[in-house]
């Protein structure tokens, strides 16, 4: 054997189609200039949405819950999509209810993922009994039609609004668990993990440094449709009179409250808008989230274009 | 032998010319093929060698003109029987391939339909392409069953691929390339994934029937030996480039280039064996089962001098890996004990305490796999110098880098993610995680095998090089007889659970051998053509067909 081969060899300059590294900010932005037009809507849906959301007080024209002497004033320049029954401004309320609506939604989906997602990873790593029984628990809550079971509940614990972030993410941290516990599965069984284990890591590291990190993309994705679904349930709830209660504006209650104005679009058809401009909102907003979702979950699957 | 009515032995059949093939990686076009030339003649075996990424696998489906998504055939030609298939159109090349022109693929179990039988899918193409009619095709496709000698010829067609083995789906699957007696046939690595016992089967069942039809090949592997039993001419590839173009015999016994001979270069190392009484790990008459009623491990003994290394061999499901999740604690005994320098472990892990835990190290076979992929290197390694030494910060990067360096790494390293570094990187920060945790013991399971020769070589070098400067024990779980000469002092053969034979590697490796030794051992490709040839001979002498 001659040596020529040896001293041509090094460790460090062993060949690999290595892929080159790039910086976070150059990821985001190959990441914005391939988004589809219909990612590209929905981001600047949201961010339209987070803006209103933040600098409500700026931008309303008037108070959350000020009220003025005219009910179902018409639009008009001082009003500009009129008032409700009570004579509040139906514009400042659409902005303030962004806030509400959709902050509650924001903090209710986050604790859904907290209480899923880490059961789910939980029963994921310790499988046996564990798994078993919250499993069967998850089975159990699942079996109730969610909607139902949330009212129930409400009516029991009251309408707070603590009380309707926590019950609507109980429920819906049973879907997040389903989900996480099925993608940590793929994730356990990888050599690493065992490594980990037999370190002596604990139950707390693997789950946040080793599963987590490789299960953020499918759960990324549901926080997305979670999102919409646990909005959509607070609006309904709303408009069962049980969610967001007044004077709290809410774009459920609002759509519950100013409903009747429908039957008068024959004589004037911005009053009979008055309700959809919510119900509109809220529409809007979950198409715009799923749009992102969606190229989102394109992107994540690992679907490559072909060439 | 029967020459085929299509063509003369001797006329050339494929002529591929100055072919270029491009690859999409990373937003680019790249190179992959940069102009190879293959002349093959009718009834000729031509193996193509090479390390992972040389190309091989796209020149073989170049050969039907076919390019894999994200690749594409930029230039050169490509003649097969007076057919230009870089012209031909989509549906002529459907009609050669699978009628004249067939693939066997690497995995057998990945490529049959779970949901039909054998037979059916062996028959295929020959029916679809109009070749036989479907009775006629049945009784052929049991006859090439016969001639590869599978069990039960006449019945294991009726059978589902999951109830045949390994070994046997690879040779149905060269039935079914054969079946519609193609002109060429192309194997893609087809007993790579197979043990080295079950390899010489497949080998010599392909060799044959390949023989007898007078049906030329090209024959794609990175072993060195097993191209060696099959080819008539051998051509190496690298970087997508020919390296060099021999004869068999020419190739083996005076290759012109040196990276030729650097792709058996395991083969040269050779480690002296010492003998030494200071056990550091022993293995006593253990017992273990996953389920309860099977036993995968049967009192087993395995005795592990200090800083030296015990090779464990033996074929797949022999209960190696199993030894290894035995002695770590991650399945624990059902029956016997574990002594660690005299103490004994308790044998489930989450009884053993940190210092435990820290003297037994494990390194994998899929570096892959054993790196978190959202870890950097300096995650990787820094963890066990925070967990089990308590390094932090400045501390913690001054071992890091010194661990990079035992490792032959620099520290340009530090920041790559798994993805950025080559598999013989991969597995060599795997030992550096090891080693990190300062252990008396490293099990490896498999560590080189999923590495190309030239690879391994510098990881059997290095993993030699720290035993010798830190005093390390090995535990080397392996099937690889070339690397077992390599690496150990002594040698465990297990076979279904039990130890067959175990003590010093000159013992082990020298007759009188019992029989399931003599079979593995007899079963390793050597570099001589003739070898193949020869141990069927001699295994022919010793059981006579029934």
């Amino acid at each position: 054997m001659s040596n020529g081969a040896e001293e041509g060899y090094s460790a460090a300059g062993e060949v690999g189609l290595l892929r080159t590294r790039r910086s976070l900010r150059a990821n985001i932005w190959r990441g914005l200039k391939s988004a589809p037009p219909t990612a590209l809507f929905g981001m600047t849906i949201i961010s339209i949405y987070v803006f209103f959301a933040l600098f409500a007080p700026l931008l309303a024209p008037h108070g959350e819950a000020e009220i003025f002497p005219i009910a179902y004033a018409p639009w008009g320049e001082e009003f500009l999509f009129g008032t409700d029954q009570l004579g509040r401004d139906v514009l400042s309320r659409l902005i303030y209810g962004a806030r509400n609506t959709v902050g509650i939604a924001v903090a209710t989906t986050l604790l859904a993922f907290l209480i899923g997602g880490s059961l789910g990873i939980t029963a994921a790593i310790s499988l046996g009994w564990v798994d078993n029984l919250i499993s069967r628990a998850v089975d159990v809550l699942m079996a109730i039609p969610s909607l139902i079971f949330a009212l129930i509940l409400i009516s029991i614990f009251g309408a707070t609004v603590p009380n309707l972030i926590i019950i609507i993410a109980v429920l819906d941290a049973t879907r997040v668990f389903r989900i996480s516990r099925a993608v940590s599965l793929n994730v356990v069984v990888m050599d690493y993990v065992e490594a980990a284990k037999l370190r002596g890591e604990g139950l707390g590291w693997i789950m946040r440094r080793e599963i987590l990190p490789n299960i953020m993309p499918p759960l990324i994705a549901e926080f997305g449709l979670r999102f919409c679904f646990v909005f959509l349930t607070i609006a309904a709830l709303s408009f069962l009179g049980v969610g967001i209660q007044p004077p709290t504006a809410d774009w459920g209650s609002m759509v519950r409250e100013n409903a009747g104005l429908i039957q008068f679009a024959e004589y004037d058809i911005t009053a009979a808008l008055t309700p959809m401009l919510p119900a509109a909102a809220i529409a809007l907003l979950t198409v715009a989230v799923n749009f992102v979702v969606d190229w989102f979950l394109h992107k994540s699957s690992g679907l490559r274009d072909e060439h | 032998m029967s020459v085929d009515h299509k063509g003369q032995i001797g006329d050339v059949l494929l002529e591929m010319r100055g072919i270029v093939i491009d690859g999409y990686s990373d937003d680019r076009w790249h190179e992959i093929i940069k102009g190879v030339d293959v002349v093959l003649k009718r009834g000729e075996i031509m193996g193509v060698i090479g390390e992972s990424g040389a190309g091989k696998s796209t020149l073989g489906l170049a050969a039907m003109g076919f390019a894999q998504p994200g690749c594409k055939i930029n230039g050169g030609s490509i003649i097969f029987d007076g057919i230009d298939l870089m012209k031909a159109s989509e549906d002529e090349k459907c009609k050669l391939r699978g009628s004249r022109i067939a693939y066997v693929a690497q995995s057998a179990s990945a490529s049959f339909n779970p949901a039909h039988r054998l037979i059916d899918q062996t028959i295929e193409s020959a029916v679809r392409h109009g070749i036989m009619p479907e009775n006629e095709a049945k009784a052929d496709a049991r006859k090439l069953y016969r001639d590869l000698q599978l069990p039960d010829p006449d019945s294991i067609g009726e059978r589902y691929p999951h109830q045949v083995s390994g070994g046997q789906l690879q040779r149905v699957m060269t039935a079914m390339a054969m079946s519609p007696r193609p002109d060429l046939i192309i194997f893609d690595e087809p007993t790579t994934a197979l043990d080295v016992t079950t390899q010489v089967e497949v080998l010599a069942a392909m060799r044959e029937i390949v023989e007898n039809y007078n049906t030329a090949a090209i024959y794609i592997t990175h072993d060195l030996a097993v191209v060696a039993q099959m080819a008539d001419v051998i051509k190496v590839l690298r970087y997508g480039e020919t390296v060099e173009d021999a004869d068999t015999r020419k190739m083996l016994t005076n290759p012109e280039k040196e990276y030729t001979q650097s792709l058996w270069s395991v083969r040269s190392i050779v480690k002296e064996e010492e003998v030494s009484q200071d056990i550091v790990l022993k293995v006593d008459r253990v017992d273990a089962s996953y389920t309860g009623s099977v036993k995968v491990l049967d009192d087993v003994t395995i005795e592990v001098p200090r800083g030296h290394t015990v090779a464990v061999v033996g074929e797949s499901g022999s209960g190696k890996s199993t030894a290894a999740r035995a002695i770590t604690g991650l399945l624990p005994p059902s029956k016997g004990q574990i002594l660690f320098n005299g103490e004994p472990l308790p044998p489930a892990l989450k009884d053993r305490s940190i210092e435990q835990l820290q003297k037994i190290q494990m390194i994998y076979q899929m570096a892959d796999t054993a790196m978190n992929p959202r870890h950097t290197v300096r995650d990787i390694i820094g963890r066990p110098l925070e967990f089990y030494l308590g390094l932090r910060g400045k501390e913690r990067d001054q071992r890091l880098l010194e661990l990079l360096n035992m490792i032959e790494l620099d520290d340009s390293f530090i920041d790559r993610l798994p993805a950025e570094l080559s598999g013989g990187q991969k597995q060599r920060i795997c030992i550096a995680r090891a080693l990190a945790a300062n252990p008396d013991l490293i099990i490896c399971d498999e560590v080189t095998s999923a590495l190309d020769q030239i690879v391994q070589k510098g990881i059997l070098q290095l993993l030699l090089r720290l035993q010798e400067e830190f005093g390390l024990t090995y535990i080397f779980i392996t099937h690889d007889i070339a690397t077992v000469k390599a690496i150990s002092d002594q040698i465990v053969v297990m076979l279904e659970g039990r130890v067959v034979e175990q003590g010093m590697k000159s013992e082990i490796l020298a007759p009188p051998y019992p029989d399931y030794t003599k079979l593995l051992l007899s079963s390793v490709p050597e570099m001589d053509p003739d070898w193949l040839t020869g141990l069927l001979k001699e295994r022919a002498k010793e059981q006579p067909p029934v």
